[in-house]
């Protein structure tokens, strides 16, 4: 922070507003160790879904049932608002406070299709294919391990729509700056996830 | 309202003392009646039910209940002084670890009331802890009680590891930290990565309890042993969360009270660093007997043993310190002497047990009930009590008594062997854990009468502990600021108890054992890092109480989800998940203001500050 950045507003707001303050810096280490901790928390996940995979107890198994093409689509939907939040952070460190919430905005909707995507996902394999939490062990770890992801998706989309209004309301400041940053990150975070899931659930499934 | 509110971490460490001592009196009266039951052959006292209950409650509510909280007390009491810092890192965040652990152990407690308690012991191995074999809401207690608390836990570790990183006072490397401090980091460093796992396995046992998920039941295709893995990858590095904290304590205990610095400091940090390490590498011996076969049980085996090493050395460099110091034996010193054969004993049998094949004899008798509170209650409640008599000027301001402290302590040590070394013998006799009654004459019988003597004694002991609080507690304060007069580290540079603020100025660190370095160059205190100034404080706040209470109902509502109810209204609440609903809509409520709120604390300025 030792050069005032070209874009900052006015050279009011430094470049890296997120960590102008011990606060800020405090709460930037400390969501990158509470994603080490959620790291832990979904391994757990995918090893107990790695050992029942193939427990399917008579019901449907996941060859049967993936339907890739749907899922790809969300994929394609959640990887592009990683890269969204991207640029709302950019805008962030050029003190672009407009430019910063309508990526926030673009983010939320593509986080919200694909929320969409997925619980109509999960209502045809309940209506259509009789496979619900109590089919099989693997029906339980599928919906468990994929179904917690959902649960971090939509608690991203309340948390970052909070902080578009308070955007809007208080302005980019060095309090609200941190907290933006850390959503961005744990929305990365959800997204890598993801793409494990898409691996280990989606694509073994259809091939192992 | 005041201690509602606080976010004062001296304030929180009187809180989770309070609780932390509450459960643990409420888990101590659980192990007395267990001794009653087994004081002799075939006793009625009690019926299996109960005692299942019993043991099941005991140790759950030992483990995460009673001394974790005492922990935490500890450390949130000391850390920020003894790194100089004049709160933790998250304030609000203190407060909310407090009250969803509160709030989760009074979940687990209520099941007492509400229709029985959990009843497959506290490892609540599947199927045991199935709707099969536990048809109560007991293990829902367990499982949602011990989630929330667990969250509590979670946060006060990621807390602390934030606070250590950042709050250092100037000129504080890592390795001129004090070693309870290093304690602290370490353990809240396993906290973050072994805690997540329960969480994961918690789910999985409520969903399957709740929801009929198939996770642990064979005839889904689910698989009990999954249950035990993930349990354990949680539950042997929790022992290291309970034990190294007992360490970092002793390792401050020792020096002052010998007038020397630690042995071998930088071998003490390097042993932490490593026994966390392979605490996480040997869940494994924990399930020797499951049928992982030899190739597992060997691997497991040799890793678990090496933990001696590590262990070791820290045994040899307490030794080494004592060693030609001017020893005093105040009741913390005493404490601290006493930990060190004790423990030393449990990491033996630990190391019997280690041994696979000689596992497969010990294991669920006597035995590792022996082991197992060898290191806890001989190793971890004597380093609490140490930690306590030791710091409890500073916290509280006053004195304890030194007559009351030792006979708490000689009547405690001496009741803690007659009570679990003769368990060793039951357990090689053949005695098994975990069942409430045996038969006449297969020389169980006056081992157990002694055993259960011997816990009454301990329970002695704490009752005296009780008092010598209580008769102190009504004496004007008198702690000095270095009550001890050997003090080494920041925490005896200030007041007893700590202003709010704790260090008006920030110090300035010149090497490991700062303050004893100012004493031995012939200084009065600290060198300030900073000129007075006015000094920021977090506002006090209700949120974090009231999001634990709306986590609380959550939990209750999700439990009951499935009920029938006489009352058409509690059916249509519970049923449709209303009062799960609206727990979580206090609880994001409460999120949502904190949010929206701007509350930019307070300031104390220079004039009040000169003026105390
Ligand atoms: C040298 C160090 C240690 C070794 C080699 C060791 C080894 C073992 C082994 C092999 C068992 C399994 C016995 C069985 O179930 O058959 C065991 C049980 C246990 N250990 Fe240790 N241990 C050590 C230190 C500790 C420490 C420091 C603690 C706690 C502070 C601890 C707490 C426990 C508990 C609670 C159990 C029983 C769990 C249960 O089944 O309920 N151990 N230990
Ligand atoms: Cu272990």
């Amino acid at each position: 922070m030792t050069t005032a950045h070209a874009g900052s507003v006015d050279g009011t707001l430094p470049h890296e507003p997120e960590k102008a303050t011990l606060e800020g810096r405090n709460k930037v280490l400390a969501f990158w160790l509470f994603l080490g901790g959620e790291a832990v928390l979904f391994g757990t996940l995918f090893a107990t879904f790695l050992a029942l995979r193939n427990q399917t107890n008579e019901g449907p198994s996941a060859n049967e049932l993936f339907h890739l093409p749907l899922v790809a689509a969300a994929t394609f939907l959640l990887l592009a608002s990683s890269l969204t939040s991207v640029f709302a952070i950019q805008a962030m460190h050029r003190g672009n406070a407009t430019r910063l919430r309508n990526w926030l905005l673009i983010t939320v909707v593509l986080g919200l299709s694909f929320l969409i995507l997925e619980i109509y996902e999960f209502s045809v394999y309940i209506r259509h294919e009789e496979f619900g939490m109590t089919t099989s062990a693997f029906s339980s770890a599928f919906y468990t391990l994929v179904g917690f992801h959902g649960a971090h998706v939509a608690f991203g989309i309340l948390w970052i729509s909070v902080l578009i209004g308070q955007l809007m309301y208080k302005g980019l400041t060095v309090v609200t700056a941190p907290k933006i940053y850390v959503s961005a990150m744990y929305w990365h975070f959800i997204d890598v996830v993801w793409v494990f899931i898409f691996t280990v659930v989606y694509l073994l499934g259809k091939v192992g | 309202m005041d201690w509602i509110t606080t976010v004062d971490h001296k304030k929180i460490a009187i809180l989770y003392l309070w609780a932390g001592g509450i459960f643990f009196g409420i888990g101590g009266l659980e192990a007395i009646l267990i001794r009653i039951q087994l004081i002799k052959p075939m006793n009625t006292f009690l019926d299996a039910q109960t005692f299942n209950e019993l043991i099941t409650m005991h140790g759950t509510t030992m483990i995460f209940l009673g001394v974790m909280p005492v922990i935490f007390a500890l450390m949130n009491a000391v850390i920020p002084l003894q790194i100089g810092a004049r709160d933790v890192a998250f304030p609000f965040l203190n407060a909310l670890g407090f009250w969803t652990f509160l709030f989760g152990g009074i979940l687990l407690n209520l099941s007492w009331v509400m229709g029985g308690a959990p009843d497959a012991g506290w490892t609540a191995y599947t199927p045991l802890s199935s709707t099969s074999y536990s048809a109560t809401h007991g293990v829902d207690f367990y499982t949602i009680g011990l989630q929330i608390a667990g969250l509590g836990t979670l946060i006060g570790g990621i807390n602390f590891l934030a606070t250590i990183i950042t709050m250092r006072a100037p000129g504080m490397s890592f390795m001129r930290m004090p070693m309870f401090a290093w304690a602290t980091f370490i353990t809240s460093a396993i906290i973050l990565f072994a805690f997540p796992a329960i969480t994961v396995g918690l789910v999985l046992l409520t969903f399957d309890r709740i929801l009929e998920a198939k996770f642990f039941d064979v005839a889904g295709g689910g698989n009990p042993v999954l249950w035990q893995h993930i349990f354990w990858i949680f539950g042997h590095p929790e022992v290291y969360i309970l034990i190294l904290p007992a360490f970092g304590v002793i390792s401050e205990v020792i020096p002052t009270f010998s007038r020397k610095r630690l042995f071998g400091y930088s071998s003490m940090v390097f042993a932490t660093i490593l026994i966390a390490f392979l605490g996480f590498m040997v869940w494994a011996h924990h399930m020797f007997t499951t049928g992982l076969g030899p190739v597992a049980n060997a691997l497991f085996s040799v890793s678990t043993m090496l933990i001696a090493i590590p262990t070791g050395i820290k045994i040899f460099n307490w030794l080494f310190t004592m060693w030609g110091g001017q020893v005093r034996f105040t009741t913390p010193n005493l404490f601290a002497a006493g930990f060190i054969p004790t423990f030393t004993m449990g990491g033996v049998t630990g190391v019997m047990l280690a041994s696979a094949p000689a596992d497969f004899q010990f294991h669920d008798t006597y035995f590792v009930v022996a082991h197992f509170h060898y290191v806890i209650v001989g190793g971890l409640v004597l380093g609490l009590f140490a930690g306590l008599h030791y710091w409890w000027p500073k916290m509280f301001g006053r004195m304890l008594s030194e007559r009351l402290g030792k006979w708490t302590f000689w009547t405690f040590i001496i009741g803690f062997h007659l009570t679990f070394f003769v368990q060793h013998f039951l357990g090689l006799m053949g005695m098994q854990r975990r069942v409430f009654t045996y038969l006449p004459n297969q020389q169980f019988d006056t081992l157990n009468l002694v055993s259960t003597v011997g816990a009454m004694l301990m329970g002695v002991g704490m009752i005296i502990f009780l008092a010598n609080i209580f008769l102190t507690s009504r004496r004007p304060l008198d702690a000095a600021d270095d009550p001890w007069e050997d003090g080494r580290t920041l925490e005896w540079t200030i007041p007893s108890p700590p202003p709010e603020y704790n260090f008006k100025q920030t110090p300035l660190v010149r090497g490991l054992d700062a303050f004893w370095k100012e004493k031995m160059a012939g200084h009065k205190g600290m060198t300030p890092s900073e000129p007075v100034g006015p000094i920021h404080m977090p506002s006090a706040t209700i949120l974090p109480f009231l999001m634990s209470v709306g986590i609380f109902i959550a939990g209750l509502g999700f439990m009951f989800s499935r009920d029938e109810f006489g009352s058409d209204i509690m059916s249509f609440l519970f049923n449709n998940y209303i009062v799960t609903a609206l727990g979580l809509l206090i609880t994001f409520g409460s999120m949502l203001l904190r949010s929206l709120i701007d509350d930019h604390g307070w300031h104390i300025e220079p004039e009040e500050l000169e003026g105390r």
